[in-house]
């Protein structure tokens, strides 16, 4: 009744009531807005620094864009391969640990039965609208009694686990492992860990995979606390691009190049990975 | 041989009950065990840190030079007689309604566009999610670019339709309107994704049913669309309320200097407080201002709780 409905054709009846050509045109302005942005980055960041002054410039990229890029590989301060190191450990790293202890949690939210779950579980997704941004100063006054300012360390451990993770992988884990599952591993004698580690840790395995996805997207372009905690000398790549500013704002050609250089990898897990960020961010919203 | 029939006798119920006694424990604190990496961390570098804040706020307290003498509520009282706070408040205030309404009525607009029967629906679905892979420092970098005051794209062609350039950096309006359009940018299509899954969600019969009322495109979407997403709606609008009152990469990079401006023109709560912390190295004041910007936020919170409640309670009434 429903896919043959005519206003919700769906599944088999693709060839039925198909959009107007005006939702298409709609939809490449909406795709023009999307890529233009980089688009005119490569066109600056391919010219030189008269480029953006000259009123007849082209719409055609220029030839100097791996000349501005060398610029901006080879400017000491903006250290563009460490910052590159750096943001590919901190996201790897953080990935990694969220999505572990993020499972973790989740399996025992979702399969365990212990006191106060309920409360807890409420507890860690009212802690997603807390501002926590705004302890940056005690924050910043205890990397400092620690000695860790300018070090990866001062970025990665506050981020180690998140609320989001935890609620995400309880939403998943509850629907996507039968409890049965669970008693059979304990009645086959597994411990606690064991029946996580080779029971409820593969079952999560989709969920993981998309939350890690988006961790390493947020922990990449994050700003505010690495710039606040890190310095110029061992930056992550968004810190670095703001030295780069204050070196060049004069040529924005080598600033844009630098901008390209910086987007290039995420733009990179897009081209791979695109579909399952669409996935997840559709599957967050109906659960959440 | 009957002296080891009898020790295994003797031996197996003690090591039973031990084996049971720890499986007991395992069953009963390994969950705790589970979570408490959140609740510790979350405690440490969220709660703690938030709290002390109000602490910091309360001395006089320097970057380098560390605690200094209880002062009482005096840095509230400075920060609330600058008038800088109160043009950071306004500009916030600002950015965060040029950007959040447009975004939201655009975001769904193109879920519903999203939401017909496409060719190619991952193309276009991909394509709307490009931006949300930009970092804000670059999007920041990019759009000042084309929001140059002298040779900037966005003035030139305003020129080419015989409308004077806008002064996109030293009119305020003008500034707040330019950082608003880099947080649109990367975050519509996400939006838009968030509400197509929300009305991928409600039930087509209310959709045949309407038709058969005669009720058309238009009509069903403002009757059933809209009143249906409003769960999905409240979350987006949640979520953009946390994030863009704290708004800090896009108008730092808005220009070279990244102080909010040379008349403070797109300076806001969260450059304020960087500025007093890591500028003038005052971090009683930066905590003082830390504290009212929470304010502001959990006021602005309870203000999007009691529009929840008031839609939970009209869909009460409707079943």
């Amino acid at each position: 009744m429903t896919a043959s409905s005519p206003l919700r054709p769906r599944g088999r009846f693709l060839t039925i009531g198909r959009p107007s050509p005006i939702v298409y045109a709609f939809l490449a302005v909406v795709m023009f807005a999307s890529v233009f942005p980089l688009y005119w980055s490569f066109l600056i960041g391919s010219g030189d620094s008269s480029t953006i002054n000259d009123p007849n410039m082209s719409w055609w990229p220029g030839g100097n864009f791996i000349a501005n890029a060398a610029s901006v590989i080879n400017n000491e301060s903006v250290n563009f391969w460490k910052s590159l190191g750096n943001s590919v450990i901190v996201s790897t790293v953080v990935s990694a640990s969220v999505v572990f202890f993020s499972t973790l949690a989740g399996y025992a939210f979702a399969k365990l039965r212990f006191r106060a779950k309920r409360g807890l579980l409420v507890f860690v997704i009212a802690t997603t609208a807390v501002p926590i941004q705004l302890g940056v100063v005690p924050l910043f006054i205890a990397m400092s009694a620690f000695g860790w300012t300018g070090t990866l360390g001062a970025v990665i451990v506050p981020a180690l686990v998140s609320a989001f993770g935890v609620f995400w992988m309880t939403q998943y884990i509850s629907q996507a492992l039968p409890d049965e599952l669970v008693e059979a591993g304990r009645i086959d004698g597994a411990n606690m860990f064991q029946t996580f580690w080779y029971i409820g840790l593969p079952s999560a395995r989709p969920a993981a995979a998309m939350l890690a996805l988006f961790t390493f997207i947020t922990t990449w372009t994050n700003f505010f606390w690495p710039f606040i905690v890190l310095n110029a000398s061992n930056p992550t790549l968004p810190v670095s691009l703001a030295t780069l500013q204050a070196n060049y704002f004069i040529d924005y050609s080598i600033v844009l190049a630098g901008v390209l250089l910086a987007t290039l990898p995420l733009i990179a897990l897009f081209v791979l990975a695109g579909r399952q960020l669409v996935a997840g961010i559709m599957q967050g919203a109906v659960k959440g | 041989m009957t002296t080891s029939t009898l020790r295994v006798a003797q031996r197996t119920p003690r090591r039973i009950a031990l084996s049971q006694k720890l499986g007991r424990w395992d069953i009963r604190f390994s969950p705790y065990l589970y979570i408490s990496p959140f609740f510790l961390l979350f405690a440490v570098v969220g709660l703690f840190p938030l709290l002390y804040t109000g602490w910091v706020s309360l001395h006089a307290w320097d970057l380098i030079g560390g605690q200094g003498a209880f002062i009482g509520a005096d840095n509230f009282f400075w920060v609330l007689q600058q008038q800088k706070f109160w043009i950071a408040l306004r500009n916030t205030f600002s950015i965060f309604l040029l950007s959040s309404v447009p975004q939201i009525i655009i975001a769904l607009v193109i879920a519903a566009v999203l939401d017909t029967n496409l060719r190619g629906k991952t193309f276009w679905r991909m394509g709307v999610l490009l931006p949300y892979i930009v970092m804000p420092v670059a999007v920041s970098l990019i759009f000042s670019n084309m929001y140059g005051d002298k040779y900037g794209l966005v003035n030139t062609l305003l020129g080419y339709v015989g409308i004077p350039g806008i002064q996109w950096h030293s009119n305020p309006l003008a500034s707040q309107f330019a950082i608003a359009t880099m947080v649109n940018f990367r975050w519509t299509g996400y939006n838009a994704l968030i509400l197509l899954a929300g009305m991928q969600a409600i039930p087509r019969d209310y959709y045949e049913a309407a038709t058969i009322d005669g009720a058309g495109a238009l009509r069903r979407f403002f009757s059933i669309t809209v009143p249906q997403l409003r769960p999905t709606l409240i979350f987006v609008i949640i979520t953009a309320t946390i994030g863009g009152l704290q708004i800090f990469d896009e108008p730092r990079l808005f220009d070279q200097y990244g102080t909010g401006g040379a008349n403070s023109q797109w300076l806001t709560l969260t450059i304020y407080l960087y500025n007093l912390g890591w500028g003038q190295l005052n971090f009683g004041r930066a905590a003082a201002v830390a504290w009212l910007l929470f304010l502001v936020i959990v006021l602005i919170g309870l203000v999007n709780l009691g529009i929840t409640r008031r839609i939970a309670s009209n869909e009460g009434r409707k079943s």
